[in-house]
């Protein structure tokens, strides 16, 4: 393409071509994101049930939230999953990205081996572990026939202990992407301020402890924005692995919206759900992407 | 990095804690393949084996029957057709869906590094923050749109949605490259009388090889595993194959053919792997780019 409009047409097309390529995109963002989420946080001032209405109701529909065992439940089941999710993935990441950054031979196998899970759908890992976690046909099974007979593993079909499968689940999937990211960090370290500690005599607990992870506290910084804001979008997993049961014992914030928008018609009460799990995620990446573009002025 | 490396092998010098250290390494291998391994092994068993047998012991009698009735005879609805159009469906939906977002965040990352004009940071943070709403926060309002301009349960509404919610990555990955790029080239080919389209095609086009590759696998291995859009806005016949995958392993009707299940999941799970397989490096640097911004 080539543009042979002669001097001043061609200067003003300089000036506005460049804005008129970003406007499409702009006009869609506009709309799709931030119109929808006023949309959204209108409805949930409304008394709309299967289908939008627009006549308000005040809070309503948050004092209806918050007296929803349900709701109360997920929050709780949000809590333990994401402190541990969380929790579990940075040092799980951390340790083995330490320990693979020994010199270890066959670090190029071993690598893709704990990252590959994160290429694969929520459903699949889901569709995997809700087999390999039930009784009657995975890791109990198996160890009865090897005679191990007095071994029990039911959380999956144990009320009080259903969530934490979504635990052991989740955390396989993203680990090995942790241990990625600790391990970029581990080998952006400058070799020099270690050296000069060994001179000093720092022992190689210490060296860890005082020098190396300090240092990589941007690192545990972006794994905790990632990994919770992960945590509060989890929806897949639950569907696939326990379908949010048994009964509603791990009902998440995510799957509690879609069931009541979509199958127990209390759109309004689903959409005050989503304005509080857009100000969590707020809440957290708001000031994350604030400090990060301050920086990088 | 030399100096660096000698010293941390000194860390570990002890033989013991060394073998140590492999045990650690290679157990944890283990624990990330077992699932893989279980879901391939009993792939081919037959349902008989599977029910009587052990998930971990290899197979008596081999048998690829599971994977042939998951792709093609399995019920998915009513209509025993395995998992092939779902798989096709997957496939119409995520090559548009793909290039028209890693078109759109090429350009605008373009424009948002090298033709700067006042408020672009502002809008470059609007589009930031769109990567991370919680997409409940939309299922509402879009149903309705998708519904009003008659797109709804088709494929090419879902192709809108994974193009509008995935701008603000594929803008990202290209404006933190593009803003590394010498401006200095930018500025001679402005001089020589290049203009915005010409200079992007003839000088940061061809140096973007790597971040293109980032972004399409980004794409790709996002709108391939989604689930909550294919299952709020697809009919049956829009259906993306995690959706339809879902569809058969919690399908309460029949017996339960836990060896189709995992033929299913592994087919499910085969484009991203083989993506993932082919070009693990750029994999992990989309991951990267995607989770540390700047």
């Amino acid at each position: 393409m080539s543009f042979t409009v002669p001097g001043k047409t061609q200067s003003m097309l300089r000036e506005i071509l460049p804005r008129l390529v970003l406007s499409p995109s702009l006009f869609l963002i506009l709309i799709f994101v931030y119109g929808f989420i006023l949309f959204t946080g209108y409805l949930s001032f409304t008394d709309s049930r299967m289908l939008p209405s627009f006549d308000l109701v005040g809070l309503a529909n948050y004092t209806n939230l918050w007296g929803q065992r349900n709701w109360m439940t997920a929050l709780q089941n949000l809590a333990i999953f994401g402190i541990l999710y969380i929790a579990i993935c940075c040092i799980l990441g951390l340790i083995l990205a330490i320990f693979l950054d020994q010199k270890i031979r066959g670090e190029g196998i071993l690598r893709p081996i704990y990252l590959y899970p994160m290429a694969l759908s929520f459903i699949v890992t889901g569709t995997a572990w809700k087999w390999f976690l039930d009784p009657g046909l995975g890791l109990e099974n198996t160890m009865h026939m090897w005679g191990w007979s007095s071994f029990t593993f039911n959380w999956i079909k144990d009320r009080n202990m259903a969530i934490y499968t979504v635990v052991i689940a989740a955390v396989w999937q993203s680990s090995g992407f942790v241990m990625a990211m600790f391990l970029a960090g581990l080998r952006g370290i400058d070799g020099e301020i270690l050296k000069a500690a060994q001179m000093d005599g720092a022992s190689n607990w210490s060296l860890y402890t005082r020098i190396i992870i300090p240092q990589l506290r941007p690192v545990f910084l972006s794994a905790f924005v990632v990994l919770a804001h992960l945590a509060i979008k989890a929806y897949d997993l639950v569907v696939a692995l326990t379908n949010g049961g048994p009964g509603r014992a791990t009902e998440l914030p995510a799957t509690f919206m879609y069931s009541y928008t979509f199958t127990r018609n209390q759109m309004a009460v689903g959409a005050s759900s989503a304005v509080i799990m857009l100000a969590m995620i707020a809440a957290i990446i708001v000031p994350y992407l604030y400090s990060e573009l301050r920086e990088h002025r | 990095m030399s100096s660096y490396a000698s010293q941390k092998s000194a860390i570990g010098a002890g033989k013991l804690v060394r073998a140590a250290l492999y045990a650690v390494l290679i157990l944890f291998a283990v624990y990330y393949l077992l699932p893989l391994f279980v879901m391939l092994v009993n792939s081919v068993k037959t349902l008989d084996e599977i029910r009587g047998g052990n998930m971990m012991s290899l197979p008596e009698h081999f048998t690829f029957e599971p994977w042939l009735t998951a792709w093609s005879t399995a019920q998915i609805g009513v209509e025993p057709t395995g998992l092939r159009p779902f798989f096709v469906n997957s496939l119409f939906l995520v090559v548009p869906a793909v290039v028209i977002s890693a078109t759109l965040g090429a350009l605008n990352g373009y424009v948002l590094t090298k033709w700067r004009f006042p408020g672009d940071k502002i809008i470059f943070g609007l589009m930031l923050f769109a990567c991370f709403i919680p997409f409940q926060i939309v299922l509402i309002p879009m149903a309705r749109i998708l519904g009003l301009i008659g797109l709804a349960g088709t494929t090419s509404g879902l192709v809108l949605v994974h193009v509008v919610y995935g701008l603000g990555f594929t803008t990202l990955f290209f404006r933190n490259y593009y803003a590394a790029f010498p401006d200095e080239l930018i500025k001679a080919a402005k001089m020589d009388g290049a203009g915005f389209i010409r200079t992007f095609t003839r000088i940061l086009l061809p140096s973007s090889g790597p971040i293109i590759v980032v972004t399409v696998i980004w794409q790709f291995t996002n709108i391939w595993n989604d689930f909550l859009f294919g299952a709020s806005f697809a009919d049956f016949d829009s259906m993306p194959m995690t959706v339809a995958l879902n569809n058969l392993v919690s399908s309460s009707t029949g017996v339960k053919e836990y060896n189709v299940h995992f033929a299913g999941a592994i087919l499910a799970a085969l484009p991203t792997l083989v993506v993932y397989i082919v070009s693990g490096r750029y994999f992990v640097r989309g991951l990267m780019a995607g989770a540390v911004k700047g």
